[in-house]
C-alpha cells in the first residue's frame, strides 16, 4: 500500500503502545533506550517517550509496587525502594556493603577525573590503587580508555555502563558535581 | 512475638578503633588498623581528633600522633605502610621548614610561601573524593533497595559476552595459581614450540569447533607450556578468524571457530 507514506503515524493506539512498551522494558535484560524500542516497534522515537511518561503515570497513580526508572540512558522495571523489606524476606538477601572503602574511593576519583592514569590516582589519593582497580576491573565499574600520550603512555581508566547500572545513574552528569563536596569539607 | 528487627544501616564506620582483619580479594589477606584508605584519610582524622583548623594545622603534634601511628601499623601491613611512610617523611619535611628562623635577607614584601600550603591543598582536594566516595556507597544502598527481574531464558540470554583480554588473564592466573600446589618432578622434556602449540590449538579448534580455554591450559605440563599455550591464545585470537566467547563474567571461555567462510585455511 503506498498511502502509508505521507501518514506514517502509528498504527496503534496510546493505549496499546503503552502496553506493549511496558511488556518490553519487562522482558529486557537491561535498561532498554527509547531508541531501541521504537526501532523494535517501528514508531517513532517520541511516541516511545510518551508511553513511557504515560506509563510512569499509571505506575504512580495505582501506587503499583513497581517502578519505571531511567538508568544508564533506557528504562527499567524494578521493584520501589519502600518495598525492600518485605522483597528481602522473600529473596532471603541481605544488603552488603560490596566495595571496600579504598575500593569506592578509587571509584569515585576515576568517576570524577576520567579518563584518569594511575599515577594521577595515586596524586589524589595518596596511596597504591592496584588491588582497588583490580576489583573495579573485575567487577566491570571501570573500564580501559586507552593510553595517555604522555612519559611512559599510562593506562587511562573511566566508568563503565555498569557503573551506571549499578549506581543506578541516568548519565554521568547526573553525579552531582564534584565541588558541591565542598562545603561537607572542614 | 519475635522481635522486630532493627533496621540495618550501613554507614561506613570510617575509624574503626580497633585493629581488623579486611580480605580486600580473595587471594590476599590484609591488615589494617582502623578504616584508614591511606595517610591523607589518617592525616584527616587526627586533624580532626585535635578539632584542629586545617588551614593551622599544628604540624608538630599531628606529626607526633601521626609518627606513633605509623609504628603500629608499620608491623602489620608493610604494603600499605610504605605510602604512609612517604607522609611521614612529607610530615616532617613541613615540620623542619617551619622550625627554620625567615631568611632576613628575603625582601620584606615578599611573604613566605607557608610550608603546609601543599598538604592543605591536598588535603582539601582528597576531602572531596572521600565525601564522594560516601555519596557512592549510599548510591548501592539504595541500588540495593530496588530490585529487577531475573533473567529470561531467551537465544540472547545465551549470548556470547566478548571476553576481554583482562578475563583471559584472569583464567590464566587461576591456573597459574593451580599449578603452584601441584608439586610435580621437574623432568627434562622436549619443550613444545609456540608454532607447534598454534597449530596444534588451531587442529583442535577446527576439529572440535569449541574449544574451552580453561580446559586446554589445563593440559599443560609445566609453567613454560603453559605461558606458550597463553601467547598462542592471543595470537590466534589477533590473527585468526575464531571468537573468544564468555556466558558470564568469570564464566568459562570458549575459544570458536567463525564458520562463514573466509577462514584462510
Amino acid at each position: 500500500m503506498e498511502t502509508a507514506a505521507t501518514e506514517k503515524k502509528s498504527a496503534r493506539s496510546m493505549g496499546e503502545l503503552v502496553a506493549v512498551v511496558e511488556a518490553l522494558i519487562f522482558v529486557a535484560d537491561e535498561p532498554i533506550t527509547s531508541k531501541l524500542i521504537a526501532e523494535v516497534l517501528e514508531e517513532d522515537k517520541d511516541s516511545i517517550d510518551a508511553a513511557v511518561a504515560e506509563l510512569e503515570k499509571e505506575y504512580e497513580a495505582r501506587e503499583s509496587g513497581l517502578q519505571i526508572r531511567e538508568i544508564a540512558a533506557g528504562w527499567q522495571i524494578a521493584t520501589r525502594t519502600e518495598l525492600h523489606e518485605d522483597v528481602r524476606k522473600f529473596l532471603k538477601t541481605r544488603p552488603s556493603a560490596k566495595l571496600s572503602l579504598a575500593s569506592l574511593e578509587t571509584l569515585a576519583v576515576i568517576a570524577y577525573k576520567q579518563p584518569v592514569t594511575v599515577p594521577e590516582i595515586l596524586e589524589i589519593r595518596g596511596v597504591q590503587s592496584a588491588s582497588a582497580i583490580k576489583t573495579l576491573l573485575e567487577k566491570r565499574l571501570i573500564v580501559t580508555k586507552g593510553h595517555k600520550e604522555t612519559v611512559g603512555r599510562p593506562m587511562q581508566y573511566g566508568t563503565s555502563k555498569e557503573f551506571l547500572i549499578q549506581f543506578g545513574l541516568k548519565d554521568l552528569t547526573e553525579l552531582p558535581s564534584i565541588e558541591d563536596f565542598e562545603d561537607l569539607a572542614s | 512475638m519475635e522481635p522486630k528487627q532493627e533496621l540495618e544501616q550501613f554507614v561506613f564506620d570510617f575509624h574503626k578503633e580497633t585493629a581488623e582483619i579486611v580480605a580486600e580479594s580473595r587471594d590476599e589477606l590484609k591488615i589494617k588498623l582502623g578504616e584508614f584508605a591511606g595517610p591523607l584519610d589518617l592525616l584527616l582524622f587526627l586533624i580532626r581528633q585535635e578539632q584542629a583548623n586545617i588551614f593551622d594545622i599544628p604540624i608538630s603534634r599531628i606529626t607526633d600522633e601521626y609518627l606513633q601511628y605509623i609504628r603500629l601499623m608499620k608491623s602489620l601491613d608493610i604494603a600499605v605502610a610504605a605510602d604512609f611512610l612517604v607522609m611521614a617523611a612529607t610530615l616532617i619535611e613541613i615540620k623542619s621548614k617551619m622550625l627554620l628562623p625567615r631568611d632576613p635577607m628575603a625582601p620584606p614584601e615578599e611573604e613566605m610561601e607557608d610550608p603546609r600550603k601543599e598538604l592543605v591543598d591536598r588535603l582539601l582536594e582528597y576531602e572531596k573524593f572521600k565525601a564522594a566516595a560516601q555519596m557512592l556507597h549510599e548510591k548501592t544502598t539504595i541500588e540495593q533497595a530496588v530490585f529487577q527481574r531475573g533473567k529470561i531464558e531467551s537465544d540472547e540470554a545465551n549470548a556470547e559476552i566478548n571476553a576481554t583480554v583482562f578475563d583471559i588473564i584472569t583464567v590464566f592466573q587461576k591456573i597459574l595459581v593451580r599449578h603452584r600446589d601441584e608439586i610435580k618432578m621437574e623432568i627434562a622434556r622436549e619443550e613444545i614450540s609456540l608454532s607447534d602449540m598454534i597449530k596444534t590449538l588451531k587442529r583442535r579448534i577446527f576439529e572440535e569447533m569449541e574449544v574451552d580455554i580453561l580446559k586446554f591450559f589445563e593440559e599443560m605440563q609445566s609453567k613454560r607450556e603453559l605461558v606458550t599455550a597463553f601467547i598462542a591464545v592471543l595470537e590466534i585470537v589477533r590473527t585468526e578468524s575464531v571468537k573468544l566467547t564468555q556466558k558470564s563474567t568469570f564464566g568459562e571461555i570458549i575459544i570458536k571457530a567463525v564458520t562463514n567462510g573466509n577462514s584462510s585455511h
